[in-house]
Parts: C-alpha cells; sequence; structure tokens
C-alpha cells in the first residue's frame, strides 16, 4: 500500500485488518451494545494466530484501537505470560499504541480468563477472548436450537442443569464460565473467567465487549448494565474464597492461584492478578512469603 | 466512454480514512455504549449540503457495498447521491424495511420507526439502524432515560421531532429484542438511543 506522508511505508494495514473488515466489526459491535447479551454474527478473518489463541479479542482491538489509545493484555490475570506479551507486542508494532501494565492507565484491556481486580472506570473497554460464546452449548449441540432457545427466551434447560448440579454436589458445581443473565433477557457466558469475576460484570463503568473468533460471535455488555449470576433463592450465587491470602502481598480479597514451589510439595498461593500484587508490593504490602524468588520470576500460565 | 458523474463535483471524504473512521467509530460506540450522552464530531469533513456533517462522518464510517441504505426524499439530490456513491458504494433502498441504515432530513414526513426493519427473533441484529438529522440536540421537551448504558438515569431534550414521536421510541423498546436502533445528528453533533433504552 502506499504510505501516508510523515510516515514510513507500511507492509500491513494498520491495526492490520483491511478498512472493510473493520466496518463489517464495527457495526457488528454497534448492534451487541444494543442488543447486550446478544451474540451478534460476523464475519471473522483469518488472523496471524491460531484459534485459541486470542483471535477473536484480537479482531476486536484491532476493529476499535488507534493511535491515542494505551494498551493493556493480560493472560489469566498475567501481563508477563508469552502469549500476554506477544499479543502485546503485535499491537504496539501495527497500530502504534502505547502499552502499559498498569490497569487504570489502559484504555483497551484485553484479557484471557480474568477480570482485572483494580475496578474498571468509564471510558475503558475490556475485550474479552471467548473460546465458546453459547452459554448453552454444554446442554445442546446444535446452534439451530441454542439460536431458538435465545429467541424465545426458552432458558429451563439451564436452570434444569444447574438444579442438577444442586442435587448431585449439593451446590452449582460449575465455578467458571458461570452463565449470566444480561438485563433479564439474555443468557451470556461471560468466558471462562472464574466465577470470583462475575460480580464485576454487574454495573461495570466500563463497556465490555466478547469477541469468540472459530465461532464468529461478537457480544457486549454496555456501562451500567445489570448482570446476574443464575442462582435459585435456596442456592444463592456464591463466589470462590481461600483460607489463604496472597503469599507474595498479603492482599484477602483477590483471586488466588495455587503454585507448587518443589517436589517435596510445598505450595503458596499468589495473586492471578499479577499487576494488582506487583503495585500492592510497590506500595509496602507484604505476604508471609515476601520476597520469595517467585515475585521476580515470570509467572508460567497456569 | 462515459463518467458516471464528474469528480470535481463530489465533495471530498476522509482525508485520512483509516484514522479519521477509527476516530468517529470510537465516538459511535460510546454513543451506543452510553445512550443519551451528546458526541461532538466537529473534525469530520463537511459533507454535501443537505447532510449534517455528523450524519456525513457515520455514513464515511459505517456504509459501504454490504449495507442497503434507506435515503429520505428531500437528500435525493445530485450533491447527496454521488456523495454516497463515491465515498460509500452503499445499495439504494426505496423500501425501508430493506434497510440497514436509513438517513432521515426531515423527520415529520419520515416513514414511523415501525415501518423499517425491527429484524428477526433469532437475528435481531439484522435491523435498520436510523440517522436523524435535527435542528437541536437540546432545547426540546426532556425526557427521562434509564437502561443498559445508563447509571441510574439520564436525560435527553431532543429539539425537532415530530408529534406522538418518543411514543413510538417506547414502543419500539417495548418489543426488545426486536427494534431499531438510532442515531440523532445536528450540526457536528451526535448522540443514540439503542432499543434497549427506556423512555420513563
Ligand atoms: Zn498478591
Amino acid at each position: 500500500m502506499t504510505a501516508r506522508t510523515n510516515e514510513p511505508e507500511r507492509y500491513y494495514n494498520y491495526a492490520y485488518l483491511d478498512e472493510q473488515t473493520k466496518r463489517m466489526i464495527r457495526r457488528a459491535i454497534l448492534k451487541a451494545l444494543a442488543i447486550p447479551g446478544y451474540q451478534a454474527p460476523f464475519g471473522s478473518r483469518e488472523m496471524p494466530v491460531p484459534y485459541g489463541w486470542g483471535t477473536g479479542g484480537i479482531q476486536l482491538t484491532a476493529a476499535i484501537i488507534g493511535p491515542d489509545d494505551v494498551y493493556k493484555c493480560i493472560d489469566q490475570g498475567a501481563d508477563d505470560t508469552t502469549n500476554a506479551v506477544s499479543i502485546r507486542r503485535f499491537f504496539a508494532q501495527v497500530a502504534d499504541v502505547a502499552t502499559t501494565e498498569d490497569t487504570a492507565a489502559a484504555t483497551i484491556i484485553q484479557t484471557r480468563h480474568r477480570i482485572p481486580e483494580q475496578g474498571l472506570t468509564e471510558g475503558q473497554v475490556l475485550v474479552f477472548q471467548v473460546p465458546q460464546p453459547e452459554p448453552l452449548r454444554g446442554l445442546e449441540a446444535r446452534e439451530t436450537e441454542t439460536r431458538a432457545m435465545h429467541a424465545y427466551e426458552e432458558y429451563g434447560l439451564q436452570y434444569v442443569s444447574l438444579y442438577e448440579s444442586v442435587a448431585t454436589y449439593g451446590r452449582i458445581a460449575s465455578t467458571v464460565g458461570y452463565p449470566t443473565m444480561i438485563d433479564e433477557r439474555y443468557l451470556m457466558s461471560p468466558s471462562p473467567i472464574p466465577k470470583f469475576d462475575n460480580p464485576k460484570l454487574d454495573d461495570n463503568p466500563a463497556i465490555l465487549l466478547f469477541g469468540a473468533g472459530r465461532e464468529k460471535r461478537i457480544y457486549a455488555v454496555p456501562p451500567y448494565t445489570r448482570v446476574r449470576s443464575l442462582d435459585f433463592d435456596d442456592y444463592p450465587f456464591e463466589t470462590q474464597t481461600w483460607e489463604e491470602d496472597c503469599a507474595l502481598c498479603g492482599a484477602t480479597e483477590s483471586y488466588l492461584d495455587e503454585v507448587v514451589l518443589d517436589d517435596s510439595g510445598e505450595r503458596m498461593f499468589v495473586c492471578s492478578d499479577s499487576s494488582f500484587c506487583s503495585d500492592r508490593r510497590a506500595a509496602g504490602h507484604a505476604g508471609s512469603m515476601a520476597g520469595h524468588q517467585l515475585a521476580t520470576l515470570d509467572k508460567a500460565p497456569a | 466512454m462515459s463518467i458516471a458523474f464528474d469528480l470535481a463535483r463530489v465533495a471530498a471524504g476522509f482525508s485520512d480514512p483509516t484514522r479519521e473512521s477509527q476516530q468517529v467509530f470510537r465516538k459511535l460506540m460510546d454513543a451506543m455504549a452510553r445512550p443519551g450522552t451528546i458526541y461532538d464530531l466537529s473534525q469530520a469533513p463537511e459533507p454535501p449540503s443537505g447532510m449534517h456533517r455528523a450524519a456525513g462522518a457515520v455514513a464515511l464510517t459505517l456504509f459501504d457495498f454490504e449495507t442497503p441504505v434507506w435515503l429520505d426524499p428531500g437528500l435525493h439530490t445530485e450533491a447527496v447521491e454521488g456523495w454516497l456513491q463515491f465515498h460509500c458504494g452503499a445499495p439504494r433502498v426505496a423500501e425501508p424495511r430493506q434497510a440497514a441504515f436509513a438517513l432521515v432530513a426531515d423527520l415529520s414526513a419520515a416513514p414511523l420507526l415501525a415501518d423499517f426493519n425491527a429484524g428477526d427473533a433469532k437475528y435481531p441484529d439484522r435491523s435498520t439502524t436510523l440517522v436523524i438529522q435535527l435542528p437541536s440536540l437540546e432545547g426540546g421537551p426532556r425526557v427521562t432515560l434509564t437502561g443498559p448504558g445508563i447509571k441510574s438515569e439520564a436525560t435527553l431534550a431532543l429539539d425537532g421531532l415530530r408529534p406522538g414521536f418518543w411514543g413510538e421510541v417506547q414502543e419500539n423498546h417495548a418489543r426488545f429484542q426486536f427494534g431499531v436502533d438510532l442515531i440523532f445528528v445536528a450540526g457536528d453533533r451526535l448522540t443514540a438511543l439503542p432499543r434497549s433504552t427506556r423512555i420513563v
């Protein structure tokens, strides 16, 4: 393509996607925002990463990002995994954006399987990578059937499934991708976030966008939208809790990953959100194993 | 060999389509996500006579060969039709129900909201988005809005609406998931009302 004036020649489109593809995705985003929780189809394009590496999230980011944005990318809460680093570098190169690990400084945060611990603010966009957008897929394999269930608000099967879980386990067993009801109309998968994060979806000041590349679906939750995790009067929704605090920063209310330290089985619990944890340590907070070498190492993806 | 139209008579579009369409889209996305909030698009290029600047920015950003457009009879001018044809290449439709986008210049004479495409049960996104030009986005009768995108409640006082229009908007919301989505423009400014917004 021809270089713009005052800019070195590029051998790819700005933000990788061609303008027609961006327009198509942008139109789908607007409809997804107008019909919260509804899965809008879009013509997914081939991306330079395989499915399962965040193609849906990458295409959403590519359709909205501009040179004034500040971009953060996390994988299961961590900024420093191979996947998060490579996606962040990709957008730094193809979209000329500044990148950050600081949740508060980011205008666009792309995420796989977590919502940051620090509350989001108006003007921020959280882009979720979604492997399977259909919350009913485990109960019904046929897309024509699940689409009809959404169309006619036939969600009885989902409640039966949850109740069977209660009958079998004495509780609702689902811990990731816990089903949500958006503005009391559309059943929505929150992507494979831990149910610990579900309450953060409700009444969130940020725009929440969800992209599934292989399944070619975009869905959205506008700011300040009611997001209810399904439950029963006698079995109310509950999030995970831990006996432990974060061993590095001492946080008592963050989502913790269990890390096995050696062959003898010694283990520690640390914040899944690496930026949150390092900010707390920088502010002087310390856990029982503060200073452990893990604090300075790249945390391997779980 | 004949030339379809005289290029010299087609008003300019974006000078940098990639950058400018991204900037306009982010405001559109914010507008659709935050119903009733007003956004400024004064950076957009001057559209042909009869079109407001913000309406032109929406067209340049969203319209293309995949989006059938219903055009207000008041905009059936060589300047507007030639500009849309040249910059967007969108097919024109005469039937409101076939439109992905509708560009309304005179709301008093335009079809009812219910005459446009409200989508279908399984694909409610296959519905018309109307871009409605008004004299002002402020100064009219005040209504209160609630729903997704709105922290408790918002107010909007659009000027130049036709009689009964807010009733049409209420009916449009009442049949959710069906419905059309509305973008109002006045000069450089824009605000949006998706079908999810309740008028109280
Ligand atoms: Zn920690």
